[in-house]
């Protein structure tokens, strides 16, 4: 059995996150995965945000980095460009990323920096007591949508395509095989790799939603989660409610580090002239 | 306390005054060995809109940046004129661009009305060397810095390949400013 | 002039100063956004990194150039930002994580009229007191303030090696006549000045505390991959650095973080002291305006009026060391500033108000000229 231990600083056991939460199955995954590229402890910086996932960092014994509220891609930016040979991960969560944090989501994404992303969607603010997050579905409660939420909802993966990401892929917590082998395609991209989460807050979602137990969201989950491959031959209308899941992005193109350095190395060989 | 001149270009922007003013400071301090700063102030536009840059020279260390005594205004606008007149000493040197300017500030000045920009449309061909032409006939009517610093400073400041054509431009001005002078 | 000497000469401007100085300071990341009046820094080191194997990025507003220049301090490059007013509010979220995580770097405002968008062209002094206290909670922080573009050069340099030293966010607080005046420099060579390095742990990774309290209030710093794996958070936190709701703790790094600059106060503030001996009449001014208060003094004495100057190039810490003997010799400190008077409440308290304190204010966009000065030291005179 693969020993998590090597990764993790047990002492700050046991986990913030509640009963029934995703996160940890992410954390696992994650670990896996990183383990299978073989990538030592002292080789990873770990950069996050503010909120429940974000606090995946103070488990890990990577170099970690726990930022303000929506800043991690900005802070991980300086991380990565600073120290090019750094594995640089930002864990982070649909609001902290794409509502707080947005434009630093996008413009990494166009800039592709070679930053891999794991964006834990469970579609509410949890650590804040269950507010409304850009990815609340319309008509859901939230404790700041106590009528049904009125607003449509990011699609967060399309929009990590649209400004330019290399690798998006979006899976599930109930998927934990598949996520593991989307994470570390997502490391071992080289570029702006996003890997989107769907994970059940059953506290502050769950509860007041009345969708029963961790157990029931996670089978929830299972039923929901149609793959690119079947999704493909549904109507709209079918998809209505579906978590599609798969590798929607995986291109190669030019990375901004790379870029840089070469820019640096011409301009050192190239004597005096500005 | 010691010597201080005080000189402001002032005109719209976009008519090359700050480099103008920065071609003087560097004449005054990196040829003739005098101290001097170069400053502007302009509305937040690149281009039009009332602009100056100042020039102080001095033989001491420079406290104050701007002008508030001035000894040469340049006015290449009728805007600038008006507003940037009034801090010009009695009997101090007023330049204008005499298609632009029209009507001259109240106030007791040497005045010298030259089409500055005509001059560098017709004779130089670049109404964008008027900055420059400007530079030339200032050298003349003021002998605060030499002609030697200006034209090493107006060389070393300009676009590579324009030298030729800021120094005819320069020349020029001089040559307009010495037919005043006679 | 000798040759040598005249080759070395230069006309160049605060801004450029300002580049020159962190370059020489050992800078390698620097992020930003534009900003008049501050654009030219960005654009120079847009230039000049690369070249000396540094990181030039614009980044997509000024809370992520903030954020980057912490990630790259931690991952141990020497990092500035560059701004004004506008930006330096934006900027205030981050530089508070700098000050409780206690990364080294340099932020500089060349500041201009506010508030908000203000005048964006147009000198102003306004951002002093959100120098000290702009970001949320009690926090150290320091902040320089040239007054001419040599010392742009230098006090850039000092922003660095305090950073450093102290591993806090240090303010570099230009104004806009500083930024943009073109002026006479010869800029100081490499064995002119000291380059400080941040202190490293001397023991070994498994007995590194990264927040450890020790006598002079600054723990040594290591750079993400080293070897020394440690955690780095806003949240208050113990020696870990991990997150800790013990009033103990909490209490203890609040008055470590204040401390650092408390504890060093007087290796950090620094005055320059013109005519203090014999002045009747003191003027306190910092900045550009300090320029103007030069020539008034000069002028003033001309006149056989006893003024002297107080001329801190840090504003804070506050030197109150050296502003409350001018309560005592002088009958009245002016404070010509522009903004409508944020020093003065500062000058008032550490002269116990045994001097009258008088104020020169302006906000208009225009400095204050030395004759305005001079004017107000003539009717105190009489």
């Amino acid at each position: 059995m693969f020993e998590y231990a090597k990764y993790l600083r047990l002492n700050k056991f046991p986990l913030i996150w509640c009963a029934g939460c995703g996160d940890g199955i992410v954390l696992k995954a994650m670990l896996r995965a990183i383990d299978k590229i073989g990538l030592s402890n002292d080789e990873i910086t770990m950069v996050s945000g503010i909120g429940c996932s974000s606090r995946l960092p103070g488990y890990v014994d990577f170099n970690t980095l726990h930022t303000t509220h929506g800043r991690a891609i900005a802070f991980a930016t300086g991380v990565k460009i600073a120290k090019p040979e750094m594995t640089v991960i930002v864990v982070t969560g649909d609001g902290d990323a794409t509502a707080i944090g947005g434009n630093h989501y996008i413009h990494a994404a166009r800039r592709n920096l070679d930053l891999t992303v794991i964006l834990f969607n469970n579609n509410i603010y949890g650590m804040t007591g269950g507010q409304v997050s850009p990815t609340t579905p319309v008509g859901k409660k939230a404790s700041t949508s106590p009528y049904g939420n009125l607003e449509p909802s990011f699609n967060i993966s399309g929009l990590a395509q649209a400004a330019g990401a290399s690798f998006v892929a979006r899976g599930t917590v109930h998927g934990a095989h598949m996520l593991e082998k989307f994470i570390e395609k997502a490391i071992r991209k080289k570029g702006f790799s996003v890997v989107e989460v769907i994970t059940p807050c059953p506290t502050a979602y769950g509860r007041r939603n009345r969708m029963g137990t961790a157990v029931n969201m996670i089978q929830d989950l299972k039923e929901n989660a149609v793959t690119l491959k079947k999704a493909a031959k549904m109507s709209p209308e079918e998809l209505e409610g579906k978590v599609v899941t798969g590798v929607l992005v995986d291109i190669d193109k030019p990375e901004y580090t790379e870029e840089y350095a070469k820019l640096s190395e011409q301009l050192k060989n190239k004597v005096g002239v500005d | 306390m010691g010597m201080r001149y005080e000189v402001r270009l002032s005109g719209e922007g976009g008519q090359g005054l700050v480099l103008a003013g920065k071609i003087l400071a560097e004449a005054a301090a990196i040829y003739d060995g005098k101290n001097a700063t170069q400053s502007q102030s302009y509305g937040p536009e690149a281009r039009g809109g009332a602009s100056r840059s100042e020039v102080i020279i001095s033989d001491e260390d420079i406290d104050y940046p701007k002008a508030t005594n001035i000894d040469l205004l340049l006015a290449l606008t009728q805007e600038s004129s008006d507003k940037y007149s009034k801090d010009l000493k009695e009997n101090g040197i007023l330049l204008v661009d005499s298609e632009a300017v029209t009507k001259l500030p109240e106030g007791n000045f040497n005045v010298y009305k030259v089409p500055i920009s005509e001059i560098a449309r017709s004779k130089i061909g670049k109404v964008v060397v008027a900055n420059i032409v400007a530079l030339g006939i200032i050298a003349e009517l003021s002998t605060i810095v030499s002609i030697d610093s200006l034209e090493s400073a107006v060389l070393a400041r300009v676009p590579k390949g324009t030298e030729e054509l800021n120094l005819k431009a320069f020349r020029t001005g001089m040559e307009v400013a010495q037919e005043l002078l006679k | 002039m000798q040759s040598n000497q005249k080759d070395k000469v230069q006309v160049i401007t605060g801004n450029e100063a300002c580049a020159e100085g962190a370059l020489a300071a050992g800078l390698k990341f620097f992020a930003g956004y534009p900003i008049t009046p501050s654009s030219e820094i960005a654009e120079i080191l847009s230039l000049r990194l690369p070249r000396v194997d540094g990181r030039f990025i614009q980044m997509e507003d000024e809370i992520a150039a903030m954020g980057a220049i912490i990630g790259a301090s931690l991952a141990g490059a020497k990092a500035m930002t560059a701004t004004s007013g506008p930006g330096f509010s934006l900027k205030q979220e981050n530089i508070g994580y700098a000050a409780m995580a206690e990364v080294p770097c340099v932020v500089v405002n060349v500041q201009r009229g506010g508030p908000s968008t203000g005048l964006p062209t147009l000198p102003a002094q306004g951002d002093v007191m959100q120098s000290r206290w702009g970001t949320h909670g009690d926090h150290p922080i320091i902040a320089l303030a040239p007054h001419s573009v040599r010392e742009t050069f230098e006090l850039t340099i000092r922003a660095f090696n305090l950073s450093e030293m102290y591993r806090t966010p240090v303010i570099l607080l230009m104004d806009e006549v500083i930024g943009h005046v073109n002026e006479k420099v010869i800029l100081p060579g490499p064995d002119e000045y000291e380059i400080i390095q941040r202190k490293k742990p001397d023991v070994p990774p498994e007995e590194f505390l990264p927040y450890k309290h020790t006598e002079s209030c600054v723990p040594p710093m290591v750079s993400f991959g080293e070897g020394y794996r440690y955690h780095v958070t806003g949240l208050c936190h113990d020696e870990t650095g991990f997150p800790t709701n013990d009033p103990v703790e909490i209490d203890r790094l609040l008055r470590r973080l204040n401390g650092k600059i408390e504890v060093h106060r007087d290796e950090i503030i620094d005055v320059k002291e013109d005519f203090l001996d014999d002045a009747k009449i003191g003027i306190f001014a910092y900045g550009s305006t300090a320029r103007s208060a030069r020539r008034a003094m000069l002028l003033a004495r001309e006149k056989g009026i006893k003024v002297g100057m107080l001329r801190p190039t840090v504003l804070w810490p506050f030197p109150e060391k050296f502003v409350r003997p001018m309560g005592e010799t002088c009958s009245h400190v002016i404070v010509p500033e522009m903004n409508l008077g944020q020093m003065a409440h500062e000058v008032e308290w550490a002269t116990c108000r045994n001097a009258e304190v008088v104020k020169i204010n302006r906000v208009d966009g225009e400095p204050i000229s030395p004759q305005q000065i001079l004017d107000k030291i003539l009717e105190v005179a009489s």
